[in-house]
């Protein structure tokens, strides 16, 4: 049963979260301070994701390269 | 987003899984047999149609901002997960992406294991095969139909569009008896990542509380061809980098090294 469970959890990562657990966190985070600057501080933050994605993605890709070598 | 760009988004998304289920099929009904391969199939769509029974309602019963704030998330961490392999394909640095040698690598590991039956399925390892690839690829095809259709409203059409795929692409599959390799695969997974990361960024945002710019949906406008420009200047920058101690590639357009 436990085994299930860990396949189970194991396909679920893998599936979700993919190679790079920092992209999977990142953009969670900038949903989250998104929302915060939306709500609490009522700032139009329309601007952040896209530029929080314009840094992940090359940190990404540099992260998969160095991996490789 | 009009009907005709969520019709199209979702056809794509799901044409380039339905490309893999098939060539796994393939391989496990030539290496193994078919009617044990058909039978993993069969049973795959018909678990398929119950999470897609039971996702579906709990989906759509969501309020729209919670749902396109998971939604959002989800699509741009699939998006740019996708984003990610296609430019690290496209200048190089990741073997293109290849229906013929990935077939012919499951014939080769289908042919060699050891052959088991059960009472309703002469091979199991062929109803493995098949049942997993199926579900596996098939969980991705619902997840997209679903995610893009709740988000406009609009999941009969999503549905549709992921049933043409998928019903074309199998047609293809049992017509030729080959992998299609024919497909531009990489091309299309690069497109689908682009509209993963634009419609995952938009929703996302929406979600968290954001009133993009301008008209409704303008900003998708704006997201999109942003998201391509900063994708191919990646793309012609990792190109410079030397991939795996071997020389820098030559220029390599997005999709080259496919079947023509």
């Amino acid at each position: 049963m436990a085994a299930r469970f860990r396949a189970f959890a194991a396909f679920v990562y893998d599936f979700v979260i993919g190679d790079d657990w920092l992209v999977a966190a990142v953009v969670v985070l900038g949903l989250a301070v998104t929302y915060w600057l939306s709500h609490a501080a009522t700032v139009s933050a329309w601007w952040l994701l896209p530029l929080l994605l314009a840094f992940l993605l090359p940190v990404s890709l540099w992260r998969a390269i160095r991996a490789k070598r | 987003m009009g009907t005709g760009a969520l019709f199209l988004a979702v056809f794509i998304a799901c044409a380039v899984e339905a490309v893999e289920a098939t060539t796994i099929v393939l391989a496990a009904g030539t290496a193994r047999d078919w009617r044990s391969a058909n039978t993993g199939l069969v049973a795959a769509l018909a678990v398929l149609a119950v999470i897609t029974a039971a996702l579906g309602p709990a989906i759509t019963a969501l309020p729209l901002s919670a749902l396109r704030l998971f939604v959002g998330a989800l699509l741009l961490i699939f998006g740019l997960q996708w984003l990610r392999k296609a430019i690290l394909r496209a200048s190089g640095h990741k073997a293109l992406h290849d229906e013929d040698a990935i077939y012919r690598e499951q014939l080769r590991a289908a042919q060699a294991a050891a052959a088991h039956r059960a009472r309703l399925v002469p091979d199991m390892y062929g109803f493995t095969l098949s049942f997993k690839g199926v579900l596996l690829e098939g969980l991705e095809v619902v997840f997209i139909a679903l995610t893009f259709g709740s988000n406009q409203h609009q999941i009969p059409l999503a549905a549709l569009a992921a049933v043409s795929a998928v019903v074309i692409v199998g047609l293809a599959g049992v017509i030729v008896r080959a992998p299609l390799a024919r497909v531009p695969e990489n091309t299309m997974k690069f497109v689908v990542g682009v509209l993963l990361t634009t419609f995952g960024t938009f929703w996302g945002a929406e979600g968290a509380g954001v009133t993009w710019p301008g008209p409704s949906d303008a900003a998708l406008l704006v997201i999109a061809p942003a998201v391509v420009v900063f994708a191919l200047a990646l793309v012609a920058a990792l190109r410079r980098v030397p991939a795996d101690g071997t020389p820098a590639g030559a220029p390599m357009p997005v999709g080259a090294g496919e079947a023509s």
